[in-house]
């Protein structure tokens, strides 16, 4: 099949920015998106022309590199799935693609579909994690974790970090992925004695990035590829509530 | 060059921690007066930066990824293994250790794996307390699984993403050090050089991939981390941008480069779709605790696998290993895959697969445990192939997925250049010719959290490190060579990309060094790689400027050196006449056509001397003793 792209093409940071028409014959259905793009970019550097940057890594879903906007949608049209795992036989000949890079204040484009995603190591260094330095853990079992909520905080813990909710969110909030970081620790017994502390400080460094607020519009829960349930954000509004309340005056 | 493995002597059981009280502490004061310089985020590089700093080193890391959550551990799905025997079922540390030693065909040292298999219970408990959400009983216990190679239940895991979860707790503990101000994060910088002034690696020369800028750090010492070579083969289960540059360009510094042979073949991947194919996808091979492998009995048997009866079908590993079944090690699944798609019983549309079926399991346990075991392989599987494995069984095929070769390192993860460390993957150190399944995060974590932190304080311990600074002969050497090379690459201006290289090089690879080799092979590829190789410099197109983000560039950087390190694979393979783990030479088989070991003649780690390009290579070799396990032939019969 034939499919036509209008990809986002941008020199660097400073570059204003263009959308640019491009044709790619022969699509197999058995392609993924990203080797679709590989076939675009030989194409392009057989016609001495600057083939399309787009980050990716793994290419099975799991190291959160990869991403862009399919016609405003992140990571397309399949709902529960990652750019490259998305396979074209979704697609149909003829069909045209607008590819657009994540589009937030906090997520800079670099070149083409590439963005710095920096932030979001930032909001976990300022409290995503459990103090345990190396050496210091009891044995394993000697913190037992009912499997209902070690379940739960694996749902929330799946999350990859390649910033579809906050491309989707029209408030570039990235209320889901601190939400995920927050329930999946919260609600470990490993991650209680920290856990009023942890909410401040990543709520605190989302605002300095300047990341948007949530207004529970769910465009994140409906486009992220490890299908995190709005639910985290409410976890993470309480923990906050209930850490302002009990800080109060510190 | 004689080679000191510093390996202890004496009971195996206490080697260890006889070893650690020799070796000198530096004092918490004067740690902060050291900086150490960690390449690459995986579990062993970012469990090892984290823990440095923790200590309370000055640690510069860095990643060629956005963000050091990203690196290739994360896509391990299985699980950890650790002897921790919750499951009373005969466990132990050398029980562990024994498997480890046998699973590697006898071709790693005994000291290191014992030291693995001790350290494999800290892990556990350290990951625990990170808040890694292990799997875990009704009453709140942890949950163990079986899982290739082993018959007792030791493997701990988080769904189908313990990796992942593994990664992310290191990942955690790294930015907690990061926002401490005590690791000093590079990502998006690629290390191209390593700096060695008066035979001590003190630095290295890297790339920022963003704005091309060439710069050199100076530490007291090195850390590699930086993973596996399996992308030689163009097609892998590894990562798009996994690669050997890091190491490749450490052994042109003179780091000796040990076992580079020994690769792994994964037994259960999802086939090849056809020429556009980017990278082969992986799916735990916990699968092969419920699904049967079978291939039809009748060559070419073109029928729909539910109209096959099952006295029409072949469950060849039940059949051929009745102890282990499905669950023979690694190489053994592959070959024997291999081997019934040669004799014309593949299945699918290119006849290089065999099935996975799952039928019989649902049947027993009903779909909602399958569901819960696998749920997110079989919905990997079905986003891929768009086949729903709950109806029709998987069609796998092996790939390449891990390499057991790599630099050489003595008993303290230190190379043969002083002041270089390597762990994990980029070492060659615990998993001789073949590695078990889930003991790739066990020893990335073993050495990152607990080996690594306590044998660099000896070194740094025990030497002067004058200060040094980018005016030394040896930075603008190493800078210069970085920058030549890159504008070597941009200035060929030539006729093919750089991917059209490398596929080319990957099928060679895969064709004459992949799952069988015959000494016939292996000379046709050491004939036809140089030739290949001058071509890629005379005529490789690489678009585009060094000071901006140019993704080709890197590629070809890469490829350049998977060009240099193909041909010492093929030399190293030719030289070991013997099969062994993943290593099957043709040649050498016994008449049940199980690899055949030559301990006689080959019971050495080879460590090879880089003495220039198209020159080969010195081989040096540490010979291997076994005071516990002794060797003889594996058998999983």
């Amino acid at each position: 099949m034939k499919i036509i792209l209008h990809v986002w093409r941008q020199r660097n940071a400073d570059d204003k920015g263009g959308l640019v028409r491009y044709e790619v014959p022969n699509v197999s259905e058995h392609m993924s998106f990203l080797e679709m793009l590989d076939v675009l970019n030989e194409d392009l550097i057989a016609k001495n022309e600057d083939p399309v940057a787009f980050d990716h890594d793994c290419r099975e879903g799991i190291c959160g590199m990869c991403g862009c906007m399919v016609n405003g949608v992140a990571h397309g049209p399949l709902p529960g799935t990652t750019l490259c795992q998305l396979h074209m036989r979704h697609f149909k000949d003829g069909d045209e693609l607008y590819l657009e890079p994540w589009r937030a204040r906090a997520f800079p484009v670099i070149k083409d579909l590439v963005v710095n995603r920096g932030a979001f190591d930032r909001l976990i260094a300022a409290g995503g994690f459990i103090s345990v330095s190396t050496g210091s853990a009891p044995d394993g079992n000697a913190i037992l974790v009912p499997k209902t909520d070690s379940d739960r905080s694996m749902d929330a813990a799946a999350c990859i970090g390649c910033g579809a909710c906050v491309a989707m969110c029209p408030n570039a909030s990235a209320s889901l992925f601190m939400g995920a970081k927050i329930a999946h620790l919260g609600l470990l017994p490993q991650g209680q004695p920290e856990r009023q502390q942890r909410v401040t400080a990543m709520v605190a460094q989302a605002n300095a990035e300047l990341f948007g607020s949530c207004t529970n519009i769910g465009e994140c829960e409906a486009v992220c590829p490890k299908e995190i349930r709005l639910e985290v954000i409410a976890r993470m509004n309480r923990d906050f509530v209930k850490a302002s309340w009990t800080n109060r005056g510190e | 060059m004689p080679l000191d493995s510093k390996s202890p002597v004496g009971p195996i059981e206490t080697r260890w921690d006889r070893h650690r009280f020799s070796l000198k502490l530096v004092n918490p004061a004067n740690k902060r007066k050291h900086t150490i310089i960690v390449v690459g985020t995986g579990l062993a590089g970012g469990a090892g930066a984290a823990t440095l700093a923790e200590l309370g080193y000055n640690v510069k890391c860095f990643c060629f990824q956005d963000s050091p959550r990203r690196a290739h551990s994360i896509a391990a799905q299985g699980g950890i293994n650790a002897a921790k025997n919750y499951h009373n079922d005969g466990d132990s540390v050398y029980r562990l250790f024994y498997d480890t030693v046998k699973g590697g065909d006898f071709r790693a040292r005994e000291s290191n794996v014992y030291r693995l298999s001790q350290i494999s219970l800290n892990i556990i408990d350290q990951c625990v307390g990170q808040g890694v959400p292990f799997a875990r009983e009704y009453s709140g216990y942890l949950d163990n699984r079986s899982f290739g190679g082993a018959q007792v239940s030791r493997t701990f895991y988080a769904r189908g993403q313990t990796g992942q979860q593994l990664l992310l707790g290191a990942y955690q503990a790294l930015e907690r050090q990061i926002g401490a101000g005590r690791v000093q994060m590079f990502p998006r910088t690629e290390m191209l050089d390593l700096i060695v002034i008066d035979g001590r690696a003190r630095g290295i020369v890297t790339r920022d991939l963003i704005t091309g800028k060439i710069e050199s750090h100076i530490a007291d010492a090195v850390v590699l981390g930086t993973g596996g070579y399996g992308n030689v083969y163009y097609l892998s289960t590894n990562a798009k941008g996994s690669n050997a540059t890091a190491i490749w360009r450490a052994h042109k510094r003179g780091a000796l480069f040990a076992n580079p042979c020994f690769t792994q073949i994964h037994p259960t991947c999802i086939p090849v779709s056809g020429e556009y194919q980017s990278k082969l996808t992986l799916m735990s091979e916990s699968l092969r605790n419920d699904g049967r492998v079978w291939v039809p009995l009748k060559k070419g048997d073109k029928r729909a696998p539910n109209q096959i009866p099952p006295a029409e079908r072949d469950y060849f590993l039940e059949r051929k290993y009745p102890s282990f079944g499905n669950l023979v090690p690694r190489d053994v699944a592959s070959r024997n895959a291999k081997q019934v798609c040669d004799e014309g019983r593949g299945v699918g549309e290119t006849g290089l697969a065999v099935y996975l079926d799952f039928a019989e399991a649902i049947h027993r346990l009903g779909k909602p445990v399958i569901k819960e075991r696998y749920g997110n392989l079989f919905d990997m599987y079905e986003r891929i192939t768009g086949e729903d494995p709950y109806q029709v069984p998987m069609r796998i095929f092996p790939a390449i997925h891990y390499t057991m070769g790599g630099l050489w390192v003595d008993y303290n993860l230190m190379s043969n250049i002083p002041g270089l460390y390597v762990a994990g993957e980029a070492n060659f150190s615990d998993h001789g010719a073949n590695r078990l399944g889930a003991s790739a995060l066990m020893q990335g974590l073993a050495d990152g959290y607990f080996v690594l932190p306590n044998t660099i304080n000896d070194y740094l311990a025990s030497n002067k490190f004058p200060a040094a600074d980018g005016s030394h002969a040896a930075v603008r050497e190493a800078e210069a060579n970085v920058t030549n090379i890159s504008k070597k690459l941009l200035e060929t201006k030539g006729t093919r990309s750089v991917d059209s290289y490398h596929r080319e090089l990957g099928k060679l690879m895969w064709e004459y060094c992949g799952m069988g080799r015959t000494a016939e092979g292996l000379k046709t590829a050491l004939s036809q790689i140089p030739g290949l190789r001058e071509q890629f410099w005379r005529d490789v197109k690489v678009l585009g400027a060094g000071e901006e983000l140019n993704q080709s560039l890197e590629k070809a950087g890469r490829v350049a050196d998977f060009f240099e390190l193909a041909e010492l694979m093929c030399l190293d393979a030719l030289e070991r006449n013997e099969s062994c783990g993943g290593h099957f030479r043709e040649e050498y088989q016994t008449p049940e056509g199980e690899a055949q070991r030559d301990d006689e003649n080959y019971s050495y780690a080879a460590a090879w001397e880089f003495r220039g390009v198209g020159v080969r290579p010195e081989l040096h070799k540490e010979p291997l003793t076994f005071e516990y396990v002794h060797p003889a032939q594996r058998s999983y019969k």
